[in-house]
């Protein structure tokens, strides 16, 4: 079936535009032509009429093969197929495939009569509309045309739809789906024109190659639902870039674990879809109802739903900086102004200190001591073991940030807007450096220089006797850590940018729009960024490119900073639960629910994480 | 700005003193902190043909370094342009020669003026990869309005000492060649190379593609353009190659691998580049820039 065409037309009697039947027209002393219902390459879809009740007006849809193969035998061929087609179609019976009536062939052109659908493409309803479908309407369908792939596919042969897209999927008056133009023209051909590689945009890659099998229908299904959730045509954007446009990204609506699903489905490598549409169908049935995501049914999805920790110890008030390891202790502050030592395998306390105001700022290990800020405006070091005051450095302001410990100095900043350098064995100021606001990002240090960010909005770079190297303001203040990795320093700003600068030089060489304020210190591992912006989502960069590579939507604000630990990104996010993914993938690996609101960075040691929630818990979980 | 350093020694609190009488100069670029000892310079080698088969060359290269020596010392500063024309008729040298004027004048204007004004990054500049990324918008504005049916691939790299910043459209290529191993920077937006990054095609079959000229994005296209780009640091006794496919397409990563690797000078890697496409059948234009850092 090399070139089967409905340009070309026979008789005097029809029109020529397009080479149609001119309505009236009757086939077979029984259909009569009333209209074109729609075009495809190689054949048109006519409304008829059926003559036989002369007293009703009983519709029907008459699909027209035109075979003008120049080959006597191509000609043969092509009819055989259609032939053998439109008797396995005969033979179908399940409500969202459309009845056939009736085979004949006239004029060298083959006709199959079929149920008339009132209703609409899917392309026309996304195209007659200006915003997103509801998603659940759309998961609705997506289960709907789950079941008819895999009654398709049940068949023996199995049959592959092979040309899953939006034009090919009726919705009728009832809103049911219906699967219109099956493959009788739509034998695979490649190279053929008109089939050009890359045009199709819903056709996976192996069906280039000729392959097709069920994972082809899964990956259509796909591709259709990308498509009409984030009204983005695959036949217009780059051809298999559909990891590239993730879903949430044009249509943050969509949940997370449904655009989880659309994309495994469009796996480039078949092995890493859904095998069937059964197995796609029940993956979405999870989701089912809309109105229970992100509750339990995510946590079952993710295989480990009962993470008990290993031990809990509960604070007198919030807690919310993150906590430290050293000397196989944990060491947490607290609002209730005490800052704990606990035992790190059993929890068990150890000692409290006592500072004069709320702790909010993580505290720093470093060789036999244990450094925090306080609200008190004073920085305390204290020994590790016996919690016994070494040294305190008063500042004149709040102190928020965490301090830093390198070149026999404890760097920190507090809300006198005052970076101050102090001497780690006596606590006495070496230097201090006054910025324009309050300073309550922690320093980074690298080799030669030092940054951190302030509420002026400027992240500054300085040497270590604390003379000015460079700065770079931002649009908003910034409360974001800076890391450094590989001579660029990365940070987030409350203008809602993740920035990448050269931190030898100043120069900015990208950034990164979240949707709002990024409060999260970011992280690198393995040439990508990983951070939390306050829109509620936890991003995942490339380095390189500045680009995204997933997304993960939270419930809440994120703004604790992410810990990475072997591939994988530990999280909290406002909506009280500590999250855990696939650093690569973005997918929920499991999640963990506090009773609040979770603002720090957890700690990772001896496959033990440590997180801390302002329901004033500190949390052991195994990993 | 208001900055009140306290310098090496620990004084007492008592003797800070206010704010108004400790301001940095804003004027001194890096305040008091001298420029890094060893600062980089760039050397860069340019060549391009038109090969032994075409009558006439639709690549363009541009190459821009400045350097400002001496105690206030500017960041080695360099704009590496290469672009490949398309759309027959002699307008495949107009839209490329367009798209290279057009991202210069760009880049020259937005990042190399303003530097040279107030002699240090600016503190609200635009990113690079974001100025590179407009300039690129603009040259395909200018492609799309000025050569009807014309287009180009465009890959741009900016380098301010060993940091390079690269916006790329099409199938020229950069690569970075470092301590034995050359290594593609950019993805070709070309159906064939989609198909062979996905495993549906070998690197063999691809390179005998009858659609493997066919590109997905270029320069001059309508509507809105997705411009790649890539932040990368050039390794001392390292090496960066652009390069269009009349050189890629001729060449083995093997063979460009050690001839970049082997030349004397970068200027010499290109011209033996160049002839090397050329013995191997110089079947399109030929055009590479090699761009060096040094202490």
């Amino acid at each position: 079936m090399s070139s089967l065409d409905t340009r070309h037309i026979g008789t005097e009697q029809e029109p020529v535009a397009g080479g149609t039947l001119a309505p009236g027209r009757v086939l077979q002393s029984r259909y009569e032509i009333r209209g074109v219902l729609g075009m495809g390459g190689f054949s048109a879809v006519y409304q008829a009429r059926d003559l036989r009740f002369p007293n009703v007006v009983k519709l029907c849809a008459v699909k027209e093969m035109v075979n003008h193969a120049p080959d006597p035998q191509m000609r043969e061929i092509a009819l055989q197929n259609f032939e053998r087609e439109a008797n396995i179609l005969a033979t179908l019976n399940h409500p969202a495939i459309p009845k056939v009536y009736d085979y004949f062939s006239e004029d060298n052109r083959a006709y199959l009569v079929m149920e008339f659908i009132d209703g609409r493409d899917l392309e026309a309803v996304i195209s007659d509309g200006t915003g997103f479908l509801p998603q659940d309407q759309i998961l609705a369908w997506a289960i709907q045309l789950c079941e008819v792939l895999a009654y398709l596919h049940s068949h023996s042969p199995p049959i592959i739809f092979r040309d899953m897209k939006p034009s090919n999927i009726m919705l009728d008056r009832h809103g049911q789906i219906r699967l219109i133009d099956f493959g009788i023209a739509k034998n695979f051909q490649p190279g053929q024109k008109g089939t050009m590689i890359g045009t199709e945009g819903y056709s996976p890659p192996e069906q280039y190659r000729g392959i097709a099998d069920q994972r082809t229908d899964v990956y259509g299904l796909g591709a259709t639902l990308h498509h009409l959730l984030s009204r983005q045509n695959p036949q217009v954007e780059p051809p298999f870039s559909f990891h590239e446009r993730p879903i949430p990204a044009v249509n943050p609506k969509v949940y997370p674990e449904f655009a989880q699903v659309v994309m495994r489905a469009l796996e480039y490598d078949p092995s890493r879809r859904y095998a069937s549409p059964e197995e796609m169908k029940r993956a979405l049935l999870v989701l089912k109802p809309a109105s229970k995501l992100g509750t339990a049914t995510i946590v079952s999805m993710a295989g480990s739903s009962d993470l008990t920790p290993l031990w809990t110890f509960t604070c007198e008030d919030e807690i919310r900086s993150g906590p430290a390891l050293g000397g196989g202790a944990v060491f947490v502050g607290a609002y209730d102004h005490n800052l704990y030592a606990l035992e790190a395998q059993s929890g068990k306390f150890l000692w409290k200190y006592a500072a004069a105001a709320g702790i909010a700022s993580t505290p720093c290990v470093a060789e036999d001591r244990v450094l925090f800020g306080s609200q008190d405006r004073v920085l305390y070091c204290v020994n590790m073991q016996t919690g016994r005051l070494q040294w305190t450095c008063p500042s004149n302001g709040k102190i928020f940030s965490s301090p830093r410990v390198k070149f026999n100095h404890v760097f920190f900043g507090a809300d006198d807007g005052v970076l101050y350098a102090v001497n780690f064995q006596t606590g006495r100021v070496a230097w201090k450096v006054q910025a324009e606001a309050e300073i309550r990002s922690s320093v980074c240090v690298g080799d030669e220089e030092i940054f951190f960010g302030s509420s002026d909005g400027y992240i500054y770079a300085l040497d270590i006797r604390g003379a000015l190297r460079w700065r770079y303001r931002t649009k908003r203040a910034i409360v974001s850590s800076p890391a450094l990795h590989d001579d660029i320093l990365y940070v987030g700003s409350d203008d809602a940018n993740v920035y990448a600068i050269d931190a030898r030089s100043g120069w900015v060489v990208w950034r990164f729009r979240t949707g709002k304020a990024v409060w999260s210190s970011p992280v690198i591992s393995e040439s990508q960024l990983h951070v939390g912006s306050v829109d509620g989502n936890v991003y995942a960069l490339d380095i390189r490119t500045g680009r995204e590579v997933w997304r993960y939507a939270t419930e809440g604000q994120v703004t604790a900073s992410p810990a990475v630990h072997d591939g994988v990104v530990y999280i909290g996010s406002v909506d009280q639960s500590l999250y855990s993914l696939d650093a690569h993938t973005g997918s929920l690996r499991w999640r963990f629910r506090t009773s609040g609101p979770i603002t720090s960075v957890p700690a990772i040691g001896g496959d033990i994480l440590y997180v801390t929630s302002t329901d004033r818990q500190v949390y052991a979980l195994p990993i | 700005m208001r900055f009140v350093r306290r310098l090496l020694a620990p004084r007492p609190a008592g003797l800070l003193r206010t704010r108004e009488e400790n301001r940095m100069d804003n004027r001194s670029p890096r305040g008091a902190a001298p420029a890094a000892a060893g600062a980089p310079h760039l050397r860069a080698g340019s060549a391009t043909h038109v090969g032994r088969v075409r009558t006439h060359n639709e690549d363009v290269l541009l190459t821009f370094t400045s350097e400002l020596q001496g105690d206030a010392a500017l960041d080695a500063f360099g704009l590496f342009i290469l672009a490949d024309g398309m759309g027959g008729h002699q307008s495949g040298e107009v839209a490329s020669s367009l798209a290279v004027r057009t991202v210069a004048r760009e880049v020259l204007e937005h990042v190399y003026t303003p530097y040279l004004i107030h002699g240090r990054p600016g503190t609200t500049q635009t990113p690079l990869a974001e100025a590179l990324t407009q300039a690129v918008d603009e040259a395909s504005k200018m492609v799309y309005n000025n050569v009807p049916g014309g287009g180009t691939t465009l890959t741009c790299l900016l380098v301010v000492n060993e940091r390079a910043v690269i916006a790329h459209v099409g199938d020229s290529r950069a690569y970075v060649y470092h301590d034995g191993l050359l290594r593609q920077i950019t993805k070709d937006h070309s159906y064939v190379d989609k198909l062979v990054e996905m495993g549906q095609l070998t690197a063999e079959e691809a390179a005998v593609h009858p659609q493997k000229n066919v590109l997905y994005r270029a320069v001059g296209q309508e509507g809105l353009l997705e411009v790649d780009t890539h932040v990368e640091t050039i390794p001392r006794r390292g090496r960066l190659l652009l390069c269009s496919d009349g050189l890629w397409g001729m060449l083995s990563d093997e063979e460009i691998a050690r001839i970049v690797s082997h030349a004397a000078t970068a200027q010499a890697a290109c011209n033996q580049l160049v002839d090397a496409a050329n013995e191997a059948g110089g079947r399109d234009n030929i055009t590479a820039i090699v761009v060096e850092v040094y202490a």
